[in-house]
């Protein structure tokens, strides 16, 4: 019997014939952990009593909280800070020098195919995107990872998506993913792993298989790995960090689950309040809104700022809206200067930050009061999520998003004519 | 292994980390009160009113979202010795295991209030106010194993991993 790409990772990390359900302890690539997580990671690594560390393999980038929102978390900002100093991390970004964590796994080249790489934040699984296995843990592994360089892994098993055909204009993984979260659930995926087969996935950006591995998670899953190809190959050559091996699956591997999905037929999706599964497509909907949020791990990169800035060119911001624009990291900011990308959404009246995390979480800079609604392209649309109890997310792409923000109720860009 | 005993409280599908602890209360300086915030935006008020050794029972998919370990943490502080569901999100299950958060997945039938029982060496949940039993497969070795060190830490410096 073949094996799955997950299967072929654990395989090679762990030494062993690893195949789903089995427990097997592996080494892992790289270790990540943000402000949130990190002090209690630190706390827990004081406790294991070790001096060993694997400094060369963890990261530690600030971005939830920072720039610091309150006196508290400028203390636990503090906390990380010292902890990489102390330690002499070398691996550790600075604000100015940094931005959404995510983001910076793969722009610094720590993502690459075939590596297994864990980190104290849901969304590790984005890096699947890239054909790693990638997953989030918490802090108390990170720890454990810190002081061993292993971690215990349950092998998952395997959903395989075939995708054929080609995304139409203005479509994209985030209409992709939040479609196949409606169809399998919130929990339709745990303790699974997606792999993304097919003659669709070449027409598919990277940035776009970056989104959909993303959000692998709010459907429970494990990881979302797609293959490596040239598009991937091509979008690492200048960033990715020592060696890789691309890992593909066997031809005659188990799947628990196939589902097939034509790209060219998929809709621009939006997904209610409170959960990333209650996926409807956009033009089906009528729903006004207060808030538009275009930025996060999920949807913040370059390509996302680009097809935003397209629709909301030479168009103004609805009035009764704030337009938020909060790219993804330093580079992605540069890169948007460099594009006269800045200029469009000034011009447009939306407002724009340095990046961080900032309202994705509920943090700070966007939170959301009692009654008030969101169109958002970031990942989660839980109660409360983005501020009040009573406030409500609707998650949706770059592309709806920024044509929400200039009609002021749910769009597609095709539905804006004559706004 | 274990055996707990202890009142329930319920709760239904999909309960979200964000509903166990939100984000803005993830900050180092409450990390020794995190209990009080449990629940806060869906259940004002419920983090005092558990008792130690109580117990939560809930539906599917329990505590996914975020991998904040803020959250079984929250739970332990609370008083909580064991969370019973139909089952649970991926990370939320290993932090638990991994900090000596019992969790038992088990569809159970259980009113708020109930007395319930478990015992993870048989494999048996009984609502002893029922007393209806209800049975759930034994861990894996390896998780044994976990269980019995008192979570992760241990076990490394048992040398075990
Ligand atoms: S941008 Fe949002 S989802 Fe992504 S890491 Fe930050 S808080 Fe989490």
């Amino acid at each position: 019997m073949g094996k799955t790409i997950a299967e072929k990772i654990f395989s090679e990390k762990s030494g062993t014939d690893a195949k789903a359900g089995q427990i097997v302890i592996a080494d892992v690539d790289y270790v990540m952990v943000n402000d949130v997580t990190g002090p209690i990671a630190f706390r827990e690594y004081d406790k294991i009593g070790t001096d060993k560390m694997f400094k060369d393999r963890m990261v530690l980038i600030p971005d939830h909280y920072v720039p610091n929102k309150d006196v508290a978390s400028a203390e636990q900002a503090k906390e990380m800070r010292q902890f990489a100093k102390k330690h002499d991390i070398k691996n550790y970004y600075e604000v100015g020098k940094g931005g959404v964590c995510h983001q910076l796994m793969v722009e610094q080249g720590f993502a690459a195919p075939g590596r297994l790489i864990v980190g104290a934040d849901s969304h590790t699984c984005t890096y699947g995107g890239i054909n790693a296995f990638s997953t989030g843990i918490g802090s108390t592994e990170a720890a454990v990872a810190f002081a061993t360089g292993h971690l215990w892994f349950k092998v998952p098993e395997t959903i395989k998506v075939e995708l054929t055909g080609k995304f139409r204009e203005n479509i994209g993984g985030k209409d992709l993913i939040i479609k196949i979260i409606t169809d399998i659930g919130v929990d339709g995926a745990n303790y699974k792993a997606f792999e993304f087969h097919g003659p669709g996935v070449a027409n598919i950006s990277v940035s776009d298989r970056l989104t959909v591995s993303n959000m692998a998670i709010e459907a429970g899953g494990k990881a979302g790995i797609f293959p490596c190809d040239d598009l991937t190959r091509e979008y690492i050559k200048d960033t990715v960090k020592g060696d890789y091996k691309a890992v593909d699956a066997d031809p005659d591997a188990n799947y628990c689950r196939v589902l097939k999905y034509d790209l060219s037929k998929i809709e621009s999706m939006v997904a209610f309040p409170h959960l990333p599964s209650n996926g409807h497509p956009v033009k089906e909907t009528d729903v006004r809104i207060d808030q538009a949020y275009l930025g996060s791990c999920t949807n913040g990169r370059i390509e996302d700022m680009r097809a935003a800035a397209k629709i909301v060119k030479g168009r103004h911001v609805h009035p009764d809206v704030r337009f938020l624009v909060v790219p993804a990291s330093q580079k992605v900011c540069r890169q948007m200067l460099d594009e006269g990308l800045m200029q469009i959404f000034l011009d447009a009246g939306a407002f724009i930050s340095g990046p961080t995390c900032g309202a994705c979480l509920g943090g700070y800079m966007g939170i959301l009061a009692a009654g008030e609604r969101a169109v958002s392209s970031t990942n989660r649309n839980f109660i409360g999520r983005m501020g009040d109890k009573a406030s409500e997310v609707y998650l949706a792409g770059p592309q709806v998003v920024a044509a929400s923000a200039i009609a002021g109720k749910i769009v597609t860009p095709d539905q804006l004519e004559g706004c | 292994m274990a055996a707990v005993e202890g009142k329930a409280w319920c709760f239904g599908d999909n309960v979200d980390t964000d509903q166990i602890i939100p984000a803005e209360r993830l900050v180092s300086t409450n990390l020794d009160h995190l209990n009080d915030f449990i629940f806060e935006k869906v259940r004002p008020g419920f983090g005092p009113q558990v008792k130690k050794g109580d117990i939560l029972v809930a539906g599917r998919n329990f505590g996914c979202g975020s991998s904040r370990e803020h959250a079984p943490l929250s739970l332990i502080e609370a008083g909580f010795s064991c969370i019973i569901a139909e089952s649970f999100a991926r990370i939320f299950y290993r932090n638990s295991m991994n900090i000596g958060l019992l969790l038992v997945e088990c569809k159970v039938d259980a009113s708020e209030g109930d007395k319930i029982s478990v015992d993870t060496e048989k494999g048996v949940v009984r609502n002893e106010t029922t007393g209806k039993e209800f049975t759930f497969q034994k861990y894996p070795p390896f998780i044994g194993e976990l269980v019995k060190c008192g979570g992760l830490v241990n076990m490394v410096k048992e040398g075990k991993l």
